[in-house]
């Protein structure tokens, strides 16, 4: 049996002093001082218990008051947020989704010109040695005209190989893809869509032709899941995305729509 | 290929001398007296005329021998029949080559109508109908089971059109900017001179129909206004939207009537005015909210009369039909009738197996424009619109029928209801496959379309809820249709940015109207079928017209 019950077993026994609320009540409102003055003249590692304790405090006080505030303030009504939806879409857990892209017109144009506002506008330059890998062929291993590439590519669904004889670039299996991570800079969410084709490749244009994606390259990527929409009601369903890591040292595509 | 080639040349040559022999016949019997007074005219020519069209049958009745095998009996006894059923004239044995035209012609005849009216007509019973579209025998052959033949009496059911007809839109007349927000609701008034619009920026914004400007703008409410309706006498238009508020405008002034009529304790809705017939002061009004209840208001008092609690979740959707019943859907998935007077549940009608979106009454357009139509008749008491606005009721509700009620449902079916009879469904529809947003009633009420999810618009018929046919062209959802005036026409807006219009004749799309940068979220055909107005999430509204 614990030993400190003496005390309420006293009180249970005979009862408080008669003025023990008088006494208590004046200890209370006495406390504010002592905690003032601990507060002012602790010292070292006291006073460190002493703030920490007393900030948990003080926060559980304020957030007391702010209830109450609450409770007692007359509610205004809301003000309203944006991104109107009609009645019938209410409750209804749609997915956000944005404007309809630029019209096919300008599309067009900014195709035809060239230009395309990137979010990355500068690559650093490769050599030719950092591409390509020299395979030795022949029975002496005397002929050098194969070449092994040593980045990530995308390789059609009807490509045939070429005769060993006559096939001079290697894509190796391993470091083809077929699908990118491609970001809607708009939505903010990323989607995992399929890569059509290798538009342009910033460092030559043989490497455009060859498919190899490196960091700034432009992919057309399939984004009818998306559900976007042209002006005059067709579904969009190929969008250039420019490619912002590199694919060969992270093993996965990451790229940016772009809109 | 030489038969076919052959035999088009025949139809060809045919359909000029059948026309002339029905005519012939219907003619024979009016005007017997008039051709024997004609015989003392010269002998010698009619008697020539007349061997050469006994060649001619001979020749003709030669033909259709041989080709009876293969197309069925030249001849049919048919008789007409109204919507009901009801016969009208006798059986009479026509050829089987008789063309629609030449039909309606008859039946005008038969009907003693001074003015030749257009009347659609079709074979068979009410599960397996065809449209008599070129003749008679090339709809018996539609029918899936060959029952008639040249024995039985073939039933002709006619179906009036409207007397007039509405231009489809073509074009985007123009584009009016000033909505801050998206727009989510259009209304035009009912006699087709106004238009407001409600939107995500909190302001009703009323539209000068005539040149195409910005009328009034009406602030008031602080969140997004989600409907937007005017009175059926035109003069006030009446608002509901996320702030739980109602507020009531006055159309010509563009100021707010009183103080907003508040009360629910969530979203608004829906709104629908008390029918002009009962009440030409367009005092009642009755609201639909999210707090699981619908209220009926006195406009001009600002006090909600009554409170039809009973649902069980959030109502989507409330009429105030011309039988002294409110109709209410409901997230619940019943849908409720109250007694309008007392405001108590007199029906509740149960069979979606998910939330009900929305509902459609077989008057809803006369209910809407009461006493205006496309005769702009002048009027020079209440008293003349309301006795007008009955006239054109009774005249809407068919002889026996009473209002019939369409619902749709998140369970992508639909149910047709006679609410007023029993609480047991007419038909049950399937065919969609994604939830359906919205049904409309024709204004003429023979059929109703239902705007779905799945991309697709279905026509059905208005009596049976006979499936009739798919629209299939846009590739978003379709969120709101609307009907012409004069029921040939259709309009539809959708996700996919586009409006599109749809002959209900040919059951073909007629046009694609691209314009808006992104959804069409509100759609609206004038009553007088002049303009379409669409509101966007591009925050514009457009007017297309002819």
């Amino acid at each position: 049996m614990p030993q400190g019950d003496y005390i309420e077993l006293h009180t249970k026994r005979n009862g408080r002093r008669l003025d023990h609320e008088e006494r208590s009540r004046k200890r209370e409102a006495r406390s504010k001082h002592l905690i003032a003055k601990n507060a002012k003249y602790l010292r070292g590692v006291k006073a460190k218990i002493f703030a920490k304790e007393r900030y948990k405090e003080k926060v559980e006080m304020r957030k007391m008051i702010k209830a109450h505030e609450e409770k007692d303030a007359t509610v205004k009504d809301k003000q309203k947020t944006d991104g109107a939806i009609p009645a019938y879409l209410m409750d209804r857990d749609e997915v956000n989704r944005t404007k309809v892209l630029s019209n096919m017109i300008k599309q067009k144009r900014k195709e035809k010109a060239g230009k395309w506002q990137l979010p990355l506008e500068k690559v650093k330059p490769m050599s030719e040695a950092e591409m390509f890998k020299v395979v030795k062929t022949g029975k002496r291993k005397r002929k050098a005209y194969k070449r092994m590439i040593n980045k990530v590519t995308f390789v059609g669904d009807n490509f045939t190989r070429k005769p060993p004889k006559f096939e001079r670039f290697i894509r190796p299996t391993g470091l083809r893809f077929k699908k990118a991570h491609v970001t809607h800079p708009e939505l903010k969410t990323t989607f995992c869509l399929e890569i059509i084709g290798v538009k342009k490749n910033p460092q030559s244009a043989l490497y455009s032709t060859l498919g190899v994606i490196t960091k700034g390259t432009l992919i057309e990527v399939n984004v009818s899941e998306l559900g976007l929409v042209t002006q005059t009601g067709k579904i969009v369903w190929g969008k250039y995305a420019q490619v912002t890591n590199n694919p060969e040292m992270d093993g996965c595509i990451n790229a940016v729509l772009l809109v | 290929m030489e038969k076919v080639v052959k035999r088009a040349k025949v139809n060809e040559e045919d359909e000029v001398h059948t026309s002339e022999k029905v005519l012939d016949q219907v003619e024979k019997d009016h005007k017997q007296k008039a051709k024997n007074l004609d015989t003392t005219k010269d002998n010698n020519e009619d008697a020539k005329e007349e061997q050469k069209k006994e060649e001619q049958k001979k020749e003709e009745q030669n033909k259709y021998k041989e080709e009876e095998k293969e197309e069925g009996p030249s001849e049919y006894l048919i008789m007409f029949q109204n919507a009901e059923g009801e016969p009208v004239g006798d059986q009479i044995m026509l050829d089987s080559r008789t063309t629609k035209r030449n039909l309606v012609s008859l039946l005008n005849t038969f009907l003693e109508n001074e003015e030749k009216l257009p009347y659609s007509l079709y074979i068979g019973d009410e599960t397996n109908q065809s449209e008599v579209r070129s003749s008679i025998l090339d709809s018996v052959k539609e029918l899936p089971n060959a029952k008639y033949n040249a024995e039985t009496v073939i039933p002709i059911i006619y179906k009036p059109e409207a007397m007039f007809r509405v231009r489809p839109i073509t074009r985007a007349s123009t584009t009016l900017e000033g909505h801050t927000e998206a727009i989510l609701a259009t209304n035009f008034s009912p006699d087709g001179k106004n238009l407001a619009t409600g939107s995500g920026d909190c302001t009703v914004r009323i539209w000068d129909i005539f040149t195409e400007t910005p009328h009034h703008t009406l602030e008031g409410h602080t969140d997004w206004v989600f409907f937007v309706c005017f009175s059926p006498d035109c003069k006030r238009i009446a608002s509901g939207g996320k702030d739980k508020k109602i507020i009531i405008w006055d159309a010509k002034k563009g100021e707010m009537i009183n103080k907003p009529l508040s009360g629910h304790k969530d979203y608004i809705t829906s709104l629908s005015w008390e029918p002009f017939f009962k009440n030409s002061e367009c005092r009642y009004l009755v609201s639909s909210s999210k707090d699981q209840t619908c209220k009926i208001w006195d406009t001009i008092t600002g006090v909600p009369l009554k409170t039809l609690k009973g649902h069980t979740d959030h109502v989507t959707k409330v009429i105030w039909g011309g039988e002294d019943l409110i109709y209410s859907a409901s997230r619940d998935t019943t849908i409720k009738c109250w007694n309008a007077k007392k405001g108590k549940l007199a029906r509740e009608l149960k069979g979606h197996g998910h939330w009900v979106n929305t509902l459609a009454l077989s008057t809803d357009y006369v209910l809407r424009t009461s006493c205006f139509d496309h005769t702009q008749k002048e009027f020079s008491s209440t008293k003349e619109m309301k006795q007008y606005a009955l006239e054109r009721y009774n005249k809407a509700m068919s002889k026996k029928g009473h209002e019939r009620l369409v619902s749709g449902s998140d369970d992508y079916t639909l149910f047709l209801w006679e609410p007023y009879i029993s609480k047991k469904p007419i038909a049950r529809m399937t065919g969609h496959q994604q939830l359906i947003n919205q049904v409309v009633f024709s204004p003429d009420g023979q059929f109703f379309v239902s705007a779905s999810f799945d991309q697709s618009i279905k026509l059905w018929d208005g009596k049976s809820g006979k499936f009739m046919h798919t629209f299939r062209a846009h590739v978003g959802r379709v969120y709101q249709v609307a009907w012409s005036a004069d029921s040939r026409l259709l309009v539809s807006g959708s996700k996919d940015t586009t409006l599109k219009v749809w002959d209900m004749k040919r059951k073909k799309l007629m046009f694609d109207l691209p314009g808006h940068a992104d959804e069409v979220y509100a759609v609206d055909w004038s009553p007088d079928g002049e303009k379409v107005a669409s509101g966007s999430k591009d925050k514009r509204l457009r007017i297309w017209k002819n």
